[in-house]
C-alpha cells in the first residue's frame, strides 16, 4: 500500500476527515446537483457571488476521499476569486488530470497540486472534478447559459 | 456436500491460467467474481480450437466447416438444456447476455399483453437490468410497476409479496440471488404462489447458476435467465429458457437472418424455435465457450462448488465480523458467497483502490443496484465475491488488507 502514499497523502486524507466548507447554505446565488453514478458520488455546490467575486462557496454530500477532498480544497482556493479566475483554475486542474501537456493559458494550481497524482489512476479522476465540474455548472446556471450535463 | 480431500483446490487454481499473475507484484486475489468470473483453459482452448480449426457461419453452409461450426453450436445448446435440465433444446435461446434475455420477454412477451392498469411486481433487490426493461414496457403500455420491499436483513417481505401479487400482476420478475446482499429467494415458493393466480415468473439466474444447482422443470419457472461471463464463459452470449408454450406464442424480438423460414416482401414466415429469437449471425465462439464452460462446471460439480463457497462465506463472514467499523450488508439466512461491506469513515471506493494495492480485487460501487444501496442507507458498497477457485488462505489476505486500509485512513 506504500504506492498509494502519493494518491492519499496526508493533505489529502486531512482535507477527507475534516472537510473545508462543508455546510448547506442558506440563499445561494448559485446551485448544483453534481452526481457520479458510476459510483454514487453525490455533491452539492453553492455559491454566493458579489461583485464578480465568489463571496462564499460551500458544498456537502457524500463521496469517497479524493471526492471530498477534492471538493474542500476547491472551496478554499476559490473563495475571493473573480469567476474568470475560478473559471481559469477550473480549466487548469481539469487539464492537470487529464491531458499530458499544460495549455498555455495554464494557471499555477498552488495546493491542488497534491490532487495531481490521481492522473495515475484514470477511473479516480472523475471521483476528483465531480465537485469541480458542480461548480462550473452552477455559475455557468447562474449565468443562464445552458448546461449540457 | 463434498469434503475438501475430493475438492482439488490446486488443480481447480492451475485450470485458470490467469490465477497465476500478479497485481503490483503481488499474487492476485481475484474476489470480483459476481461482476465477471475468470476463464480456466478448457474455455479459452476451445474458443481458440473453434478460430483455428472449425470456423464458419453456422445453420448456413452445405461445406463441411459450416457443419463443424453448427455441430459444436448446438451440441452447447444441448449442454445447457441439461444443465438446466429444460424440457427440450429449443427453449433454450441463445442471446447476448442475461440483459438482453430480459428485454426480449419484456418486449416479446409482456408488451403485447398490457395495458394501462396492470401491474408487473418485481423486488426490491433486483440488478438494473431486472428493473429498467421493466419500467421501460410501462411507459410504453400504461401499465405500473410493483416492488416488493426487503428486511434489514436483506430478505424478501414475504407478506408484502402476497399483497403486491394480484389478479392486476401480468409478470413477476425476481433475482434469484442478489449480486449486491447475496440473498437466494425462495423462488419455488414465489413461482408457486405467482401460479396460484396464472402469473408468470421470469428469474434472473445471472449469480445463481455458477453457485447453486438450477432445475428449471423442479422450479416450474416460465423464464430463466443467466450469463455467460459469470459462469466462467465468454462475455457476450446469455440464456433466455423459456417454456415452449410461451415461447411459441410470442412473437420476434427483433427481425433478420435465421429467424425466418422464408422472406417476400409481402411477408415473412417466421422460423421455429428457437431460431425464431436468434436473428442474425449469433456470437457463435461465445456458444461454443459457454459450452465448455458448463461442461467444466459439471466436472467439477455445482453441488461441490456450492460447498466450498458456503464454507469460504462462513469463514470470510466470522473474519470481517471482527474488525471493528466494518459492516456487512445483507445477511440474509440463505445466502449465496458473496459478502457487501462498509467501513466507518473510508468510502468503498477508496477500500477498492486501498486492497487493490494488496492485488485483491473487490468491486466498489453500488453493483447496479441503486435501490439497494438506497434501502440500506449507503452511497455504495466494497463487495468480495467467491468463487470455485478461491481459497481460505485469501480470505486473510483480503482481511489483512481491510485492516490496514483502516489504519491509513484512521
Amino acid at each position: 500500500m506504500q504506492n498509494l502514499r502519493e494518491l492519499y497523502q496526508q493533505v489529502i486524507l486531512d482535507h477527507n476527515k475534516n472537510p473545508r466548507n462543508f455546510r448547506k447554505m442558506e440563499d445561494p446565488d448559485g446551485f448544483a446537483h453534481g452526481n457520479n453514478p458510476l459510483c454514487g458520488d453525490q455533491i452539492d455546490v453553492y455559491i454566493k457571488i458579489k461583485d464578480g467575486i465568489v463571496e462564499d462557496i460551500s458544498f456537502d454530500g457524500a463521496g469517497c476521499a479524493i471526492c471530498t477532498s477534492s471538493a474542500s480544497m476547491m472551496t478554499t482556493a476559490l473563495k475571493g476569486k473573480t469567476e474568470e479566475e475560478a473559471d481559469a483554475l477550473f480549466n487548469s486542474f481539469h487539464h492537470a488530470l487529464t491531458e499530458d501537456a499544460a495549455h498555455p493559458e495554464d494557471v499555477p494550481l498552488g495546493k491542488l497540486e497534491v490532487l495531481k497524482g490521481v492522473k495515475d489512476y484514470p477511473i479516480r479522476v472523475k471521483c476528483a472534478t465531480l465537485a469541480w465540474h458542480t461548480f462550473d455548472a452552477a455559475l455557468k446556471k447562474l449565468n443562464g447559459e445552458v448546461s449540457t450535463e | 456436500m463434498t469434503n475438501s480431500a475430493q475438492y482439488d483446490i490446486a488443480s481447480i487454481r492451475n485450470d485458470f491460467p490467469i490465477l497465476g499473475r500478479t497485481v503490483w507484484d503481488k499474487p492476485l486475489v481475484y474476489l470480483d467474481n459476481a461482476a465477471s468470473a475468470q476463464r480456466p483453459a478448457a474455455v479459452i482452448n476451445a474458443v481458440k480450437k473453434l478460430y483455428e480449426y472449425h470456423y464458419s457461419n453456422v445453420h448456413r453452409g452445405v461445406h463441411r466447416l459450416s457443419q463443424e461450426s453448427t455441430d459444436l453450436y448446438d451440441d452447447a445448446r444441448a449442454k445447457i438444456r441439461t444443465f438446466l435440465n429444460a424440457a427440450c433444446v429449443h427453449e433454450i435461446i441463445f442471446t447476448r447476455g442475461a440483459t438482453e434475455s430480459i428485454n426480449l420477454v419484456a418486449q416479446s412477451y409482456a408488451r403485447p399483453r398490457l395495458k394501462a392498469g396492470d401491474e408487473i411486481l418485481i423486488t426490491h433487490m433486483e440488478h438494473h437490468s431486472n428493473i429498467v426493461p421493466w419500467q421501460m414496457v410501462c411507459e410504453q403500455t400504461g401499465a405500473s410497476l410493483k416492488v416488493v420491499p426487503i428486511s434489514d436483513r436483506g430478505e424478501l417481505d414475504m407478506e408484502q409479496f402476497r399483497k403486491l401479487l394480484s389478479e392486476k400482476t401480468v409478470l413477476l420478475g425476481v433475482t434469484h440471488v442478489s449480486n449486491a446482499l447475496g440473498s437466494v429467494n425462495p423462488v419455488k415458493e414465489l413461482i408457486q404462489a405467482a401460479h396460484e393466480l396464472d402469473v408468470p415468473v421470469l428469474v434472473d439466474g445471472a449469480q445463481a447458476v455458477p453457485h447453486i444447482r438450477v432445475d428449471v422443470r423442479e422450479l416450474d419457472a416460465d423464464f430463466y435467465v443467466f450469463s455467460g461471463h459469470k459462469i466462467y464463459g465468454p462475455t457476450g452470449v446469455g440464456i433466455l429458457y423459456g417454456k415452449e408454450k410461451l415461447l411459441n406464442a410470442m412473437p420476434p424480438y427483433q427481425g433478420g437472418g435465421d429467424m425466418i423460414l422464408s422472406v417476400s416482401f409481402e411477408g415473412t414466415t417466421y422460423n421455429d424455435l428457437p431460431y425464431k429469437f436468434e436473428a442474425g449471425t449469433p456470437n457463435i465462439a461465445g456458444v461454443v465457450g459457454l459450452g465448455a464452460a458448463i461442461d467444466y462446471v459439471n466436472k467439477i460439480g455445482v453441488g461441490a462448488i456450492a460447498a466450498h463457497e458456503h464454507g469460504l462465506l462462513m469463514y470470510a463472514t466470522s473474519k470481517l465480523k471482527e474488525i471493528d467499523g466494518l459492516r456487512i450488508i445483507g445477511e440474509a439466512e440463505q445466502k449465496a458467497g458473496l459478502i457487501s461491506f462498509v467501513l466507518d469513515d473510508v468510502h468503498p471506493h477508496d477500500i477498492g483502490q486501498m486492497l487493490d494495492a494488496e492485488g485483491v480485487a473487490v468491486r466498489a460501487g453500488h453493483h447496479c443496484a441503486q435501490p439497494v444501496m438506497e434501502r440500506y442507507g449507503v452511497p455504495a458498497t466494497a463487495r468480495a465475491s467467491f468463487a470455485m477457485y478461491n481459497t481460505y488462505q485469501e480470505i486473510d489476505v483480503l482481511t489483512d488488507a481491510i485492516k490496514k486500509t483502516i489504519n491509513m485512513f484512521k
